[in-house]
């Protein structure tokens, strides 16, 4: 610990207490973050290669994965579409009730997950205020993969909405007079002037979004229906396999899930750079 | 800022056609309707529907009591331990210049894009019966999984980022001139932190609780790993709503659902009046610095209007 405060020794401050704040920092991550991530590590380090291939290949996880990679996609990039047009209207126009809505955008944040799982399987189920007139269009939504689909665009809402949002506010208006008095359309001086300079922050919410959807859990097992091979989520393998005992195939799951988290954080950093970029 | 427009204002150069913008409002509010306003009805409505009285007799039956209890206790520990962690990051991260921050930071935001599944495990492999620590707990008749600690420790792991996020930006922005000013003036360390440090990041640091105690009481997939579903004893609300829904206890499940809405609900409000008071602040002090300008600029005028022979030599 101490060599690392003394490689980490701060440049010229006059402040005190980084000894301290920082050896408590390093210490509290490594004991409720990394030392148990490691640990998952270590558990799939234990199995051999062949063992590992086999569990996380199996036909009925691969089956988990792509549902939960496809849904998560899909849900997102209508999130980035939906999120794009609040964020803009929300910026943009005026309205009444405008400050209630943009409050009720950050719903799917501090909603527990269980809570949106039941209302939403409430509503879409057949006998449900949606899920019925689906129905009878002969749509199925819960209990199916689009339910698992519905459930993921709830708790991917907010993100798009409010990495962009503060981005268009900050945008000088100058660029699209410019754009117009050189006789650029309102949709032009949309697609060449102002969504360039939106895209880092529509990609980060977008991946945000993702990541996100990938590991979700609660809000969507109550709807899903939970078919293997249909209806079945990655983080539900893992459940299954832990109520089985079966903790080397757990592990083998949630560390794919795990890498993959790394590679989508990598993936922001990466679009951070970008947009400071642009500022 | 740009002014926004009103929704049936005549377009100009910048702004789109009404029907272009009746259209988006339209297609905004239609979708925030579809997927936030009917699930949150929707709550309420399936938990009154068989009246006041199941609602209010599936929230006082002994297991939701309990659930309630433990909810608290979780949030009780976790939420403090995790504020204390926040501000002593923010502090080492903000206050001081050295290398490796960007990559401390990207640790600390960590746990938001680890499933929480996975992160219930995690706790499994280390403290469960067949976990690193799992054959000395046992000899020692210690339960972490299946227990409270596992809970808080889960509970901790999912709200870990939430106050030291909060607290970043804003300690970067205020910088470190008021501290030293303090310092120089000969307040001590600790000092210098409750009178100049703490009153500038309160409301970051009562939003940053907010939201972290939201989800540390709302957390069901990694509290879900290490509970060990024992009613009346290892069952949070989400747990117990869990419960109660695959029971087909319906009216029960909404209406111990409807106490977490209501906190979500609570959370918003709490959310936007600390965005609105920060916005007049924010305003007021441009204004008062917009008057200060003004001032010396007419100052200026002033003493540049006197003419020069009654300025002495």
């Amino acid at each position: 610990m101490s060599a690392v405060l003394a490689w980490a020794r701060p440049r010229r401050s006059v402040l005190p207490g980084f000894g301290p704040a920082m050896g408590y920092t390093l210490f509290y991550l490594s004991l409720i973050v990394l030392i148990p991530l490691a640990a998952l590590a270590l558990k799939t380090s234990t199995m051999t290669w062949d063992a590992f291939w086999a569990t996380v290949t199996d036909p009925r996880v691969l089956a988990s994965y792509r549902l939960s990679f496809g849904a998560s996609l899909i849900a997102a990039l209508v999130n980035l579409v939906a999120g794009v047009i609040v964020a803009w209207v929300l910026v943009r126009y005026d309205f009444p009730g405008k400050r209630l809505v943009d409050a009720f955008v950050d719903l799917p944040f501090a909603l527990p997950t269980a809570v949106a799982g039941i209302a939403l399987t409430a509503l879409y189920a057949p006998n449900g205020w949606l899920g019925e007139p689906l129905a009878a269009l002969g749509v199925k939504v819960a209990f199916t993969p689009l339910g698992v689909l519905i459930a993921l665009i709830f708790i991917g809402l907010p993100f798009v909405v409010r990495t962009v949002q503060p981005v268009l506010e900050d945008l000088d208006k100058e660029l699209e007079e410019a754009a117009a008095s050189l006789g650029a359309s309102r949709w032009q001086a949309f697609t060449k002037v102002v969504l360039p300079l939106l895209l880092p922050a529509i990609l980060t919410g977008f991946v945000l979004a993702l990541s996100r959807a990938i590991g979700e859990f609660g809000s969507v097992i109550f709807i899903a229906g939970n078919m293997p091979f249909v209806s079945e989520i990655a983080p539900l393998i893992i459940i299954t396999k832990l109520e089985q005992y079966d903790y080397a195939g757990a592990t083998a799951v949630a560390t794919v899930m795990l890498v993959i988290s790394f590679a989508l954080i990598l993936v922001v950093n990466l679009l951070q750079k970008w947009q400071q970029r642009r500022a | 800022m740009a002014k926004p427009v009103k929704l049936l204002a005549p377009a100009t150069a910048t702004t789109e056609p009404v029907w272009v913008r009746v259209a988006l409002t339209t297609v905004a509010l239609g979708f925030l309707a579809l997927f936030i306003l009917l699930p949150l009805v929707t709550v309420f409505v399936e938990a009154l529907r068989r009246g006041w009285e199941v609602y209010f007799a599936a929230i006082v039956e002994p297991d939701a009591l309990a659930a309630i209890y433990l909810t608290l206790l979780v949030a009780a520990i976790a939420v403090p331990l995790n504020l204390v962690f926040g501000v002593a990051a923010a502090w080492a991260i903000t206050k001081f210049e050295f290398r490796g921050k960007q990559f401390l930071i990207t640790l600390i935001d960590l746990p938001f894009s680890v499933s929480p599944v996975v992160a219930g495990l995690v706790y499994v492999l280390v403290f469960g019966a067949q976990g690193w620590l799992g054959p000395w707990l046992q000899a020692n008749d210690i339960k972490v999984i299946f227990a409270l600690p596992g809970l808080v420790l889960a509970t901790i792991f999912v709200t870990f980022p939430f106050v030291a996020r909060e607290l970043i930006p804003l300690m970067q922005s205020q910088g470190t001139e008021e501290e030293e000013a303090a310092l120089t003036l000969g307040a001590s360390g600790w000092r210098t932190f409750w009178a100049v440090t703490l009153p500038n990041i309160k409301w970051g640091l009562l939003y940053g609780v907010i939201l972290c105690n939201a989800r540390a009481m709302g957390e069901f997939g990694a509290v879900s790993v290490v509970s060990g579903h024992i009613r009346g004893q290892t069952n949070t609300i989400p747990l117990h709503v869990e419960i109660l829904y695959n029971e087909y206890q319906f009216a029960a499940a909404f209406a111990v659902a409807s106490i977490l809405a209501l906190l979500a609900l609570v959370t918003l409000a709490v959310k936007s009046f600390i965005e609105w008071r920060d916005e007049r602040a924010h305003e007021l002090a441009s204004r008062s610095a917009a008057a200060e300008d003004s001032e010396v600029l007419r100052a200026r005028a002033a003493v540049a209007s006197v003419p020069a022979k009654v300025v002495p030599a």
